[in-house]
């Protein structure tokens, strides 16, 4: 049975759409059927993120408009033949989303898809809520400082009374995602604790992916962190997120870059 | 019910002040007014008519005046209260329609409260078993028990409940008021700050003790 998920978070900027492309890829490559949906009419970022940019065609808006079909928007990654892209129009904005187009879709992808991931935009109104509209599991990604753990709190109230799930009395499955992590910062008290952050949205943690150059890097070259360096801290941190998504329980940790032994010995100057 | 007395301009004057104080007092409740006590008076009924509505105030019916003195947009004139019994010789007697059960005295929430939500409940005590966010708000007409972090507001009293109070097991609110008076958390004790608490009122201060 498919899965719908939805990447989402209130607060813009803490790595939604770095975290749909990442736990897409990682996904894809262990198998799955996935396909990721930009909810983010006007302001397109997966298609970046994704390196798909050039090759968008037809977009969701026209698929909710009766424009063009499902088969004719989707986008095939390059790199992974079971990843599939559904880019938002960039010269819309949210107000051309319907209700009912986004429902059919939907159908139409779970039919397709093992997972339908949604990267919600920013905010609380009709782009964030439609995307939202049809989880079945939430990913709240949440950066470790107050602003960001507020605006997710809210849109965990949004998760209990706007998707469909809720109206029919039943639960959509929540997952924290901290992102943008700092181990030094958090010791020295400049960043929430993971603790203080479960302790306020109390929802199971999913991953606490850390502060990286890499997450630019990867992004500039348009490809998923998971897929340009898999062995690096948060590609690694992504990877085991996916796994915790298909129901593996592994103890949440937070990866570190490694150094080599040598490389810590001799990282001293020696006069 | 409401029986405005003259001089109109100073019952319009406390009814203000009890609005001010207690804006949920009247809990959108329909009123009977009783303007018998006032001299009839088409112009002055329309304004203080005005005034009520100014205030969220709805007038269901009008005692104490005589048909011809009430201009037609005004609500009806209440019956004379006199008891309907059921004819004797009716056997098949309409069966009175069963009365709607009682508001029940505390409304219970199993889950936190999410920033952004607003709970209200007029008819009694509010209890969350779980926490209060940043930016949430809970309405009481009684008394507000948080068996977790409160976050937000906590309004108890509403209606008019002086004895209405405010407990949680870790105080981080931002607004609490009880009956009308509000506290903003600079205002609060930064000894209570984190700790479990009580708040309650006393005349007209708000008094707050920690409970651990």
């Amino acid at each position: 049975m498919a899965k719908v998920l939805v990447v989402t978070s209130g607060k813009g900027g803490v790595g939604k759409t770095t975290s749909t492309a990442a736990l897409g890829a990682a996904l894809a490559q262990e198998g799955q059927n996935v396909v990721v949906v930009d909810f983010d009419v006007g302001l397109r970022n997966l298609d970046l993120v994704l390196g798909a940019e050039r090759r968008v065609v037809y977009d969701l808006i026209n698929v909710v408009q009766g424009d063009a079909k499902l088969s004719q928007a989707l986008i095939r990654d390059k790199r992974l033949e079971n990843l599939s892209l559904l880019p938002a129009s960039q010269t819309r904005d949210k107000d051309a989303l319907t209700a009912d187009g986004v429902s059919r879709i939907v159908t139409e992808l779970r039919e397709k898809f093992d997972w339908v991931i949604c990267d919600s935009p920013a905010g609380i109104e009709k782009g964030a809520t439609l995307a939202m509209r049809h989880a079945d599991i939430a990913v709240i990604v949440t950066n470790p400082e107050v602003s960001s753990v507020r605006d997710s709190d809210r849109v965990i109230g949004l998760l209990d009374s706007k998707t469909e799930r809720a109206e029919k009395g039943e639960l959509v499955e929540k997952h924290l995602l901290i992102t943008r992590y700092d181990t030094a910062r958090a010791r020295r008290g400049e960043m929430l604790k993971t603790e203080d952050v479960l302790e306020i949205l109390s929802i199971p943690l999913l991953g606490i992916i850390p502060e990286s150059q890499e997450v630019l890097r990867a992004s500039n070259l348009g490809t998923p962190v998971t897929l340009s360096n898999p062995m690096s801290a948060p590609a690694r941190a992504y990877i085991d997120a996916a796994r915790r998504l298909r129901g593996e329980s592994l103890v949440v940790s937070v990866p570190t870059d490694k150094r080599s032994f040598f490389g810590s010995l001799f990282a001293r100057r020696v006069a | 019910m409401l029986a405005p007395e003259p001089p109109l301009a100073d019952w319009l004057a406390e009814f203000d002040a009890l609005i001010e104080r207690s804006p949920g007092f009247f809990g959108g409740r329909p009123l009977v007014l009783d303007l018998s006590a006032l001299p009839p008076g088409k112009e002055d009924d329309g304004k203080l008519m005005a005034h009520l509505a100014g205030s969220s105030v709805r007038v269901m019916a009008i005692e104490g005046r005589q048909p011809a003195d009430l201009a037609s947009d005004m609500p009806p004139i209440i019956t004379g209260g006199r008891e309907i019994r059921p004819a004797e010789d009716e056997p098949s007697a309409q069966q009175k329609a069963p009365a709607p059960p009682p508001p029940k005295a505390a409304l219970t929430l199993e889950s936190p409260v999410r920033s952004g939500q607003s709970v209200t409940y007029l008819d009694g005590d509010v209890i969350v078993v779980g926490s209060v966010g940043s930016g949430a708000e809970i309405v009481a007409g009684g008394s507000i028990h948080v068996c977790g972090t409160l976050r937000g507001r906590a309004i108890a009293g509403t209606v008019g409940n002086a004895d209405a109070r405010i407990f949680c097991r870790k105080l981080e609110a931002e607004l609490l008021a009880i009956d009308g008076l509000y506290l903003t958390a600079d205002g609060m004790d930064p000894q209570l700050r984190g700790r479990a608490a009580k708040v309650w009122l006393t005349g007209d201060t708000m008094m707050m003790t920690a409970l651990d």
